[in-house]
């Protein structure tokens, strides 16, 4: 269950960001997340309205964005798309691959709320990094 | 609003990896992460990898573990330091454990350390501590398919030890397949198949490992 260390993770980013922005809340969350990484979506969701109640990002939406599997044969140059159990090369059959994607774990942004009382956001950054 | 982050998610886990990779780089101490699932023989396999090679390199190990001294106990008894982490839950090691048992190692006196992640063979794959390398273990009894349901960890890892292979006899484990199936997820990792306790096969791995030490060296 390592995805609570993965939400911890995007909750600090998205948070620090949110707040150093002057956010009211946070409404939704978007992560990249690469198949051939050991994450679960339904863990990473558990662990998600586990963690958030409470902060900034109380009630708010986790949006994961799958990205697949693609290497660049060392042999003969192909690029090709593959999943996780054999990465050789569909063109020559060459085991020489380097890995194109297929391993993100990144933070992609926050949908936030800000204040309605024109509060600037600016002033609240310019605070916030004072401290 | 949208705000854009495109920040890595384990950026302050990497952050402290990084800080450790620096540290352990000015004090020229290579590091090891050993990664299995429980019972698959690490520390069996550290304790033969320090016979191979603790004249050649002085070693320290980092034992991660969810509870108990246990595993630092027998590393200690063979007079090599040997720091406990207990992570109190957690399935494997971070970066900011890492850290604070480096605090407590003598760094200038050490050329190597190996980790002891904690047993699992999902969670560990996506941590970076500052190693050099990942190395995973499996053994005989565990059972040839493990690669098909466990892939991840067979493909970050650097080398793969196929341990208690004097079981070999006794379990139905299909060695060609399994040998196979390794090299699909990872075509450029080696395959050592030893037995920890009996000593057989150790020279070959403990020849790469100080093979792959001297080429970070050079």
């Amino acid at each position: 269950m390592h995805e609570m260390g993965i939400v911890s993770g995007i909750l600090d980013a998205s948070i620090g960001a949110a707040e150093r922005s002057g956010a009211i809340r946070i409404t939704e969350v978007s992560v990249t997340i690469g198949e051939l990484t050991e994450i679960v979506d339904d863990a990473l969701h558990f662990a998600f309205d586990a963690l958030t109640p409470g902060t900034l990002a109380e009630g708010a939406t986790l949006t994961v964005t799958r990205v697949g599997a693609r290497s660049r044969c060392g042999d003969c140059g192909t690029e090709y798309e593959h999943g996780r159990f054999d990465v050789s090369c569909p063109a020559c059959g060459g085991y020489a691959v380097q890995l194109l994607q297929g391993r993100e774990l990144s933070i992609d942004g926050v949908e936030i709320d800000l204040p309605e009382d024109g509060t600037d956001p600016i002033a609240q950054t310019s605070d916030a990094s004072q401290e | 609003m949208r705000l854009d982050i495109n920040k890595p998610i384990l950026d302050r886990n990497d952050t402290l990896a990084e800080e450790n990779r620096r540290l352990l780089d000015e004090h020229g101490v290579f590091v090891l992460d050993l990664m299995a699932s429980p019972g698959a023989g690490k520390t069996s396999t550290i304790l033969a990898t320090i016979a191979a090679l603790r004249e050649r390199y002085a070693i320290a190990v980092i034992e991660g573990d969810i509870a108990s001294r246990v595993d630092a106990d027998k590393i200690s008894a063979h007079g090599i330091p040997a720091v406990q982490i207990n992570t109190g839950g957690a399935c494997h090691l971070e970066a900011d454990m890492i850290r604070r048992a480096l605090d407590t190692l003598d760094l200038d006196t050490l050329d190597l350390i190996i980790v002891e992640n904690v047993g699992n063979l999902v969670c560990p794959t996506e941590f970076y501590l500052g190693e050099n390398a990942k190395v995973m273990i499996l053994s005989v009894p565990e059972g040839h398919d493990k690669p098909l349901k466990y892939p991840g960890i067979f493909q970050i890892a650097e080398a793969v030890v196929l341990n208690k292979y004097d079981t070999l006899p006794v379990f139905d484990f299909d060695e060609d397949e399994f040998r196979r199936v390794v090299h699909s997820l990872n075509p450029s990792a080696p395959v050592f198949a030893l037995s920890a306790t009996k000593g057989d096969g150790v020279s070959d791995w403990a020849g790469w490992l100080s093979a792959r030490i001297e080429s970070t060296r050079s």
